[in-house]
């Protein structure tokens, strides 16, 4: 497996391999889903939009509806504008949604298709029906990754439908608006059950809950029940605060609402891992809301956990890679489990990576290899030079660990090749109490697999 | 069964008008007696839900990526690389000693750096950082959207690098914009192929002597069907020069001038090749389909007429009966689970065809199909290819002009023998899907999302076979959905093994107690 991965390492400035990233539109393309009657829209070549269709279909075992430009050669030399325009009126008229979210690709970011230009023509011209709406979002796929494509189009929803709200009375809760981050469908869940079990009313943007984890009923629906309602993102400006969870995927969506509608925000990590998890509820404490004794209990249950687990983790090495925002915060919750994050590695460009993570790991950041915008064959070449007792990401490490003989347990987008993940959640202190059952069972598992058979134990 | 005619209005009823005029071209009512033309091969409608992607899919994805031991680098940035890693499951079981860089995706990774000031520069140096780390037999480039705007000269990198590191560097402009779906890549990939691969190497004298040397063209090994077929051509006697490109290594593809005949199961995608080759090298093309039991005894009866050979066709018979013998019981045992239950396939550009056989075997009527990106010539026969007309979306996919090879040309069959072979076996012909299915059965060409809900609903299939794109809509419906591009990651179906795979397959599917629990007990109790 992967044998021609030399073990020295040497420079590379042109040639990625093995990439621990994509490129932004199929970012945009997940957080368009999260909004409710939403179809997402790709300005391209339709090559992209099968493939993101494709990939996310892959990860959530679930319908992936979108549609495209279907650019072709002259479109791609003499504008998409034709095609748009016909592409918004065929959707429309064929599947009824009541929010089309554009994204474009490198095709048409490189061309200079002037996007709002031409929704602007599509509104004048009739192609938009009475109460619709068309947004976009630009994601040109050289820049950043499909973090960066998230990002952009959960400023959009902002930008498109939030206003300043000085009347707040209708609210009977304080409404809290919460960008949950590239997370999944039961992430989402737990981390609007938190929310509300402390007293607030939570607009989540975006919200594939109920999008990408719908019932089997029999029927499909176009349109599944979740997402977040263009009601509600009108009325984000209502919010006493906004909460980004994630820096890389939602604070710009947090920051362009504070300056359109003057709702205050802060930017805090993935709740993943205990010490995140506690700044999260810390900030719903601050805003003046009582813990309930549920969320102490829960809290309560995973220190047991780590106490009654901590021999087995400390001290063990550990390599984590995958999306920025899901790495550093692992990376913390490793730290505080007693083992050693040896590499951590992340393909989105972005220094406060490097930053954060220095930060996070203190004293000891020296020891590890802290490798931003790299890829997953260098994350190799580490490992055979420092090898480790577990590695943590996405699907693509299976080749790695079976390489080099590592357990392995998948965390972070996407997951190709196991089941239900999207179901369960892995943020919050139930996500934390499922990593560490995870984590463990993989290092478990192997000690089990490789010890003789004297020291093969019926308690562990 | 629904009043066909009254369908087509149905499909395309909610689009706007001029969309509804264009759509209903590709929709027809099939007649095997007469066979009705189709639209096909046309530019997608935007906004419909296409399940179509593009040419460099087509290009690299499909032809040049199974191809194990070349180092495929992909310019752009970095999703077109990415999602075309791993993810159709060509498989290939590589010798320790070769190099095999399935497992691999290498890209440029383009960033707005090399948007605005061009990407050569960083081309070339990825081309020497690739080949100073692995020292591979050769290396491709692949174009995606952007390459072709900027104005990249991806061809003169290769030109220099070919100099400067003395391998095999070519390219392939297969942006993502040309032609109107996968197709485009394909004839891309095998003017490229045919351009700088094939008839570079010399067969070694020592391989050629055995007289039945066959090349397998259009089969990618999708979950180990290229290594069923060649178990089988093994047992036969019969020589297995070169695949392409499934389980391919560059060499073989290089020498494959040498075999005495191409067998063609993915006709769209390689049928240039095997005309190109005809023409080049003297070598005839059968289409073959290895894709169920029956088909597959008769592709190998037809393969044994073409050598006219008595101990060849004797060993054939042996190992048709050998291995329907091992067959038959399991077909007939689904055969008596499955039986008259209604089958629809959209598939890409073969595999809806080909997969009728095996629904034949076990008696499961198909009443509609149709393909993403197929032309007229796959759906109503080779005879109307040379009446098509390339249209403005197409007309710069380039067309190879290729002459007989001075040298290397090597007639393999007479004229006279060629022409009397023909009233027992089609050479060089390929007579469509429709022809194959019954009358009034629906053909959809590049099926449209509201198009394919509305046949479910019309026909109440018992199965549909599609891609990963539909599979989870269609279940959502609670009729199963087998994927025919990656098979639900099984396989292999090709063959006589491929066949039992298949049947049991669909037993399962089809009789899952899952889709039992659909309905609650409540809603049960209550109906």
């Amino acid at each position: 497996m992967l044998s021609q991965t030399p073990t020295k390492v040497s420079q590379r400035s042109a040639l990625r391999i093995n990439p621990a990233k994509t490129c932004q539109p199929i970012g945009a393309m997940y957080a368009a889903s999260g909004i409710h009657n939403c179809l997402p829209y790709s300005h391209g070549s339709q090559g992209c939009c099968s493939y993101h269709r494709s990939h996310l279909t892959r990860h959530f075992k679930e319908p992936f509806m979108a549609a495209t430009s279907s650019f072709t050669e002259g479109a791609s030399v003499f504008g998409g504008q034709p095609n748009l325009l016909q592409g918004l009126r065929t959707a429309f008229a064929a599947y009824d949604p009541d929010v089309i979210a554009v994204n474009t690709t490198c095709l048409s970011e490189t061309i200079g298709d002037d996007i709002p230009q031409i929704i602007g023509e599509a509104e004048s011209s009739g192609i938009i029906p009475e109460g619709k709406f068309v947004i976009h979002a630009n994601t040109p796929s050289y820049d950043g990754s499909h973090v960066t494509g998230f990002s952009n189009m959960c400023v959009s929803m902002v930008k498109y439908f939030a206003t300043r709200i000085e009347d707040s009375s209708e609210a009977s809760a304080p409404q809290l608006n919460i960008v949950p981050g590239f997370v999944d469908p039961a992430d989402m869940r737990e981390i609007r059950r938190l929310a509300e079990s402390v007293g607030f009313t939570v607009t989540m943007f975006p919200d594939t809950a109920g999008v990408l984890d719908a019932p089997q009923t029999g029927s499909f629906q176009m349109y599944p029940d979740g997402g977040v309602t263009v009601d509600e993102l009108r009325n984000l400006g209502r919010g006493v605060k906004t909460l980004a969870l994630g820096p890389f995927a939602s604070a710009e969506a947090a920051l362009q609402l504070d300056k359109i509608a003057g709702v205050p925000h802060e930017v805090l990590d993935l709740p993943v891992g205990i010490a995140a998890t506690d700044r999260f509820i810390g900030a719903l404490n601050a805003l003046g809301a009582a813990i309930p004794d549920e969320i102490t209990t829960q809290r309560g249950q995973l220190v047991d956990l780590m106490c009654d687990v901590q021999q087995h983790f400390y001290n063990k090495k550990v390599a984590i890679f995958g999306d920025p925002d899901h790495v550093l915060s692992l990376t913390e919750f490793c730290r505080d489990l007693g083992m050693i994050p040896v590499h951590i590695l992340t393909g989105t460009p972005g220094k406060a990576f490097g930053r954060k993570a220095t930060e996070i790991l203190g004293d000891k950041a020296d020891q590890t290899n802290i490798e931003g915008e790299q890829d997953l064959f260098l994350l190799h070449q580490l490992i055979k030079n420092q090898p480790v007792d577990l590695l943590v990401g996405t699907s693509y490490g299976k080749y790695i660990a079976r390489a080099e003989d590592i357990p392995f347990v998948r965390f972070g987008w996407p997951i190709l090749d196991r089941f239900g993940h999207a179901l369960i959640p892995s943020l919050g202190y139930a996500g934390a109490i499922q990593l560490i059952s995870k984590m463990s069972d993989a290092l478990l598992d192997r000690r089990d697999r490789d010890s003789t058979e004297w020291q093969f134990e019926l308690v562990l | 069964a629904p009043v066909a005619t009254d369908l087509v209005e149905d499909l395309v009823k909610p689009y706007p008008v001029k969309v509804k005029r264009k759509r209903a071209k590709h929709i027809t009512v099939n007649d095997p007696d007469e066979i009705p033309p189709i639209e096909a091969n046309v530019r997608s409608t935007p906004g419909i839900i296409t399940t179509r992607g593009c040419c460099y899919a087509g290009c690299k994805g499909v032809v040049l990526g199974p191809i194990t031991d070349v180092i495929h680098i992909v310019h752009g940035p970095i999703g077109c690389s990415y999602y075309a890693w791993m993810t159709r499951r060509n498989q290939a079981d590589v010798p320790e000693s070769e190099q095999d860089f399935l497992k691999y995706c290498f890209s440029t990774d383009m960033t707005t750096n090399e948007i605005v000031f061009g990407g050569e520069k960083k081309l070339a140096q990825a081309v020497r950082e690739a080949y100073e780390i692995f020292h591979p037999k050769a290396i491709d480039i692949f174009s995606t959207c952007p390459v072709g705007l900027i104005g990249d000269d991806v061809h003169a990198v290769a030109r220099e690098a070919r100099k400067e590191l003395k391998i095999p560097v070519f390219a392939f402009s297969c942006e993502g914009y040309k032609g109107v779906s996968q197709s485009a890549g394909h004839h891309i990939a095998n003017n490229g192929l045919f351009k700088n691969v094939v008839g570079t190497e010399e067969l070694p004298a020592e391989a050629k002597t055995n007289p039945f040397r066959v090349n397998m063209l259009g089969e990618y090994n999708i979950g180990g069907d290229a290594f069923e077929i060649e178990r089988l051509l093994n047992a036969c006697g019969i020589q297995l020069v070169a695949t392409f490109s499934g389980n391919a290594q560059l060499a073989e593809l290089a020498h494959s001038q040498d075999a005495n005949l191409n067998l063609i199961q993915c006709h769209r995608s390689i049928n240039y090749m095997a005309t190109m080759m005809e023409t080049k090298y003297g070598i005839p093309w059968l289409k073959v389909n290895f894709i169920g039991a029956e088909a597959t005894a008769k592709t190998l009866r037809k393969i044994a007429r073409y050598f006219g050979d008595d101990e060849l066709t004797a060993r054939v018979e042996i190992v048709i009966a050998e291995e329907l013998a091992k067959v038959e019981p399991v077909r007939q045992a689904v055969r008596a689970r499955v039986e008259g239950r209604p089958v629809m396939l959209f598939v890409g550009g073969s595999r809806s065809h080909h997969y009728q056989s095996l629904f034949r075997d076990m008696g499961m009527p198909v009443v509609t199909a149709g393909y993403e990106f197929a032309h007229r010539d796959d759906y109503e026969g080779y005879q109307v290819a040379s009446t098509i007309k390339v249209d403005a979306d197409s007309r710069n996919i380039e067309e190879l002009t290729v002459e007989a090879d001075p040298e290397h040309y090597r007639a393999r069959k007479s004229p006279e023998e060629l022409e009397r072979l023909k009233a027992s076996v089609d050479i060089a012909d390929y007579k469509g899907m429709m022809p194959e299915m019954a009358k009034g059965a629906m053909v959809v060409d590049d099926i449209s999302h509201h198009e394919l809900e509305q046949l479910i609903e019309t026909y109440h299939p018992a199965l549909v076979c599609s891609g990963i794109k539909d599979k989870y809509v269609v279940e959502k419906m609670g009729i199963p959905c087998k994927q025919l591009h990656n098979y639900d990651y099984g396989g292999p179906y090709a063959g006589f093994r491929g066949a039992v795979n298949f049947y049991q397959e669909i037993d399962r599917m089809v009789n899952s107690p899952v889709w039992g629990f659909i309905p609650t007990p409540w809603e049960k109790q209550s109906a």
